[in-house]
């Protein structure tokens, strides 16, 4: 094979013997060891920070007694409060839609004491 | 109009009668040798997606560039490997000139610019860096060793190569195939060895096609029953932030420790980044897709384009493909040895087949290890933890690339 000029160095253009191969073998691969276990302690160490991270946001999020719930606040208005005298549900719920209505005000607004039917 | 003389002009300058003059036969074998590649890729689907484009562009150049046709210079030529020697020649007026190439230069010499440049190994590389998940190297940064292990054929192959009468920069593009990464081999061979890129890329190729035949009777040598059915425990979850971290981290501590990486490396990372940063959607699926698939094009055929008989057909060529296996097996036994080490070291909790995966070759290494390990034990899968050491196995063998340019490069 015919051998050109290459944009290797004096150093690759040469033959080498056997010590500098050898050695340049052994370095090579030593540097390569050498990068990747520096590279492995970074990530160990970034590993450790980030697992210790999560550790950490899980105790947050499901705590050893957990904190009963907070009740619903309740709407204002007369939801389970208003008290009906002979008069069903359906027709009360009419009755307080028509009044929100003609006061032009939002149901959850208007508090209803109770609903009685005038005989 | 002179029919005589313009048929008898038609018939000098066709390639049939130059297959006939001086050296005519050399192009001859080469275009025998490109429908083998064709077959292998085609039928055999031996990296298909580059061996096919090299085996065209290698049967483009040898039908149209002609050894008795060197003093009129090719007029037809899609490649003038006469124009890249001048190229690389400091006594010639065209050392270094892409003027002259783009001047003169047939379509594949203008795509070899990308080559020279070393431009379409690194946007292979991208795209590589945009498909590959790292997370399985993040949960079990361990795997590194044993991606550092697998290049242990690069060195003992690029001794191997000084020993047999290569140069040193020769033996490095050599020794590299042992890191069974194609665009690594191309892109160092280009700056150090150019005129064995041809042998060398389809060597790289071909190995890497071939590593379910060539790793199983390795692997099996090595290990013991018991080992090769050692189930392994699920790696810890990686976190988002942890994915886009890393890339960066790996960027800036690998090129400052040996800045000749940082063309593939940057590349590499920044591909990743693309991936995990979840901002960049659209530029990772060029990455991974389109841009990819381009840059594949114009690398296989440009260094197919190498493949010119006079300079393919020598017995060096033979050597290089017999390194390249001694290279690419050593790196298996680098790997495994590792694994086996680790798997005493951790009381049977690491399956040293992974360390065959060392060898990069992603995805196909770690396949193996899967295939292997579920041929001992059905319950077996390994395909997740073999992914560690695989990608492990790119950032080992462009650290190897890098230190061997450092030394041997201008």
């Amino acid at each position: 094979m015919s051998h050109i000029i290459l944009d290797a160095n004096d150093f690759g253009l040469s033959f080498l013997g056997v010590g500098d191969a050898g050695l340049t073998g052994v370095l090579g691969y030593a540097v390569v060891f050498i990068g990747l276990s520096l590279l492995l302690a970074v990530l160990l160490i970034s590993g450790s920070i980030f697992k210790a991270k999560a550790k950490k946001a899980a105790a947050v999020v499901m705590p050893s007694d957990p904190a009963p719930a907070p009740e619903a606040k309740q709407a204002p208005g007369s939801a389970g409060e208003v008290k009906l005298f002979d008069v069903p549900d359906k027709e009360a719920a009419m009755i307080m839609a028509i009044v929100a209505d003609k006061l032009q005000k939002p149901l959850n607004e208007l508090r209803f004491i109770s609903i009685k039917e005038i005989k | 109009m002179d029919i005589i003389g313009t048929l008898k002009g038609l018939l000098t300058d066709s390639g049939f009668a130059s297959l006939m003059a001086e050296g005519g036969w050399q192009n001859l074998a080469m275009i025998v040798i490109a429908c083998g590649l064709l077959y292998l890729g085609i039928k055999k689907r031996f990296e298909p997606l580059l061996l096919v484009g090299i085996a065209f562009g290698c049967l483009l150049v040898n039908i149209s560039w002609f050894y008795s046709k060197l003093s009129s210079g090719n007029p037809d030529a899609l490649f003038h490997q006469d124009l890249w020697d001048a190229f690389l020649d400091p006594s010639s007026p065209a050392y270094h000139s892409y003027g002259t190439i783009l001047a003169h230069g047939g379509l594949l010499d203008i795509l070899y610019i990308g080559v020279k440049a070393g431009i379409y190994p690194c946007l292979i590389f991208m795209g590589v860096g945009a498909m590959t998940d790292f997370g399985p190297l993040i949960a079990r940064p361990s795997s590194l060793i044993m991606g550092a292990a697998a290049q242990l054929g690069v060195f003992i192959a690029f001794f191997g190569a000084s020993l047999i009468g290569f140069t040193g920069a020769q033996s490095a593009s050599i020794g590299i195939i042992g890191g069974a990464d194609g665009p690594t081999a191309i892109f160092l061979t280009t700056k150090l060895a150019p005129e064995l890129l041809g042998a060398i890329a389809v060597a790289a190729y071909s190995y890497m096609a071939l590593i379910p035949m060539i790793q199983p009777p390795i692997m099996k040598a090595l290990t013991t029953k018991k080992e090769r059915e050692i189930v392994m425990k699920q790696a810890r979850e990686v976190s988002k932030t942890e994915k886009i971290l890393f890339p960066i981290i790996v960027t800036i501590f690998v090129v400052l420790l040996l800045p000749s990486t940082a063309p593939l490396i940057g590349c590499l990372m920044l591909g990743n980044l693309f991936r995990e940063c979840g901002v960049t959607e659209r530029l990772s699926d060029t990455a991974q897709n389109s841009l990819m698939n381009i840059v594949t094009i114009f690398l296989g055929t440009s260094v197919g384009a190498t493949m010119i008989g006079f300079r393919f057909l020598a017995l060096d060529t033979v050597k290089i493909i017999l390194l390249g296996l001694f290279a690419f097996s050593l790196s298996t036994v680098g790997g495994l040895l590792v694994g086996k080490l680790m798997s005493w070291l951790s009381k049977g909790k690491i399956n040293p087949l992974i360390g065959s995966a060392g060898v990069s070759a992603v995805p196909m290494a770690a396949r193996v290890s899967q295939d292997v390990g579920r041929r001992y034990n059905k319950n077996n899968y390994l395909l997740m933890h073999a992914m560690g050491p695989n990608v492990a196995g790119v950032i080992g063998s462009a650290i190897a690339a890098g230190f061997l340019l450092k030394v041997f490069g201008g």
